[in-house]
């Protein structure tokens, strides 16, 4: 396992959508997607690339990553 | 005069008005509102989420996505690098959604929050990435016809130029530049589709745009911030009708002097 992919049982901080947020390793884009349990539909993107739904499991969340969840609201 | 359908890159619609979902006091007021327009493209944003009404309630529950065409926007990125990002975003969840609008962006790439007109260089860096990756890209530009041009020349899908500033009520500012982009896009290519896109207060605004030749409109705060927003939806409706009637009809030249309606031959003054 590398420096950055957390090992079992470690916390890993993070930001979501801008805030701190902490979660305990190994993380993928699914786990932290299963606690954070946004409404549907919504895209994720991962340190500004987007991650698509097929790659969740796959997608590996490290220390100081950036995450943001988003979704559609009213605009012009 | 039968009304033709406007096709914009793979899609055709009756509707020539496109109308924004921001702003409406409710989201029961805005699904009357995008009714009583019989728009049939509805835009949207794209934003972190956990942005719900006093109700917990979503945008989504109030918009039948098997009616509308959903435009993802980038409004809000002053840059091209976060415009794609958010074009990116937006098709993932209309692609989740079996949405047409996965295949579409109105992009938007501002240069200041005080104006929040264009920035054309960035709009036209983003635009040439989009396209590239595989968007249909629809273009807000400002109304100088070489932006306009520059952006039809990446591969825009469409340009849709401001009348004023977005959400400013002016309507259209400068009708001669608008009708130049109309001629210049639309030279040897009569069906490229030029959307005006902003700044839209009132009923002849609207009207305005589509006799000078418009293909639609794009509108969201005049309708939303109406004293009735339902009765302005039915007004920028059959406003959006009577100039594109109008303008097919083909209007008779702006004349210094009076010409007569009435025969001036057997009058009985002398």
């Amino acid at each position: 396992m590398s420096d950055s992919t957390a090992a079992a049982g470690a916390t890993i901080s993070i930001t979501v959508n801008g805030e701190s947020f902490s979660l305990t390793g190994p993380a993928t884009v699914a786990s932290l997607i299963a606690l954070r349990s946004p409404r549907p539909p919504f895209a994720v993107e991962l340190n500004k690339t987007l991650v698509r739904r097929p790659q969740y499991d796959a997608t590996t969340i490290r220390e100081g990553d950036a995450v943001e969840i988003v979704t559609l609201v009213g605009g012009g | 005069m039968d009304p033709q359908p406007l096709t914009i890159g793979s899609q055709s619609f009756r509707s020539r008005l496109f109308v924004g979902t921001g702003k409406y006091e409710t989201y029961e007021l805005m699904r009357e509102c995008l009714e009583a327009s019989r728009c049939e493209v509805v835009t949207v944003a794209v934003r972190r989420e956990r942005l719900f009404d006093a109700q917990n309630r979503s945008l989504l529950e109030f918009i039948d996505t098997s009616r509308y065409t959903i435009l993802p926007n980038t409004a809000g990125c002053f840059t091209a690098e976060d415009a794609i990002r958010v074009a990116r975003l937006g098709r993932d969840i209309l692609e989740q959604l079996s949405n047409p609008g996965a295949a579409w962006v109105k992009l938007e790439v501002l240069h200041d929050k005080k104006t929040l007109l264009p920035d054309p260089v960035a709009t036209l860096e983003a635009t040439k990435e989009l396209v590239k990756d595989g968007f249909q890209v629809l273009v807000y530009s400002s109304d100088d016809p070489a932006a306009a041009c520059r952006l039809k020349e990446a591969g825009a899908t469409s340009v849709m130029p401001a009348g004023s500033p977005i959400g400013s009520g002016q309507g259209i500012l400068n009708p001669n530049a608008i009708r130049i982009i109309l001629e210049m896009l639309k030279e040897g290519d009569a069906d490229y589709p030029v959307i005006v896109d902003a700044g839209v207060g009132t009923a002849s605004d609207v009207a305005i745009a589509m006799e000078l030749g418009a293909d639609g409109v794009l509108l969201n705060t005049g309708i939303a911030h109406a004293k009735n927003p339902v009765a302005m939806s039915r007004a920028m409706a059959q406003a959006l009708d009577a100039g594109y009637l109008a303008h097919r009809a083909g209007r008779i030249p702006r004349k210094l002097y009076a010409t007569a309606s009435s025969p001036i031959e057997g009058t009985i003054v002398y």
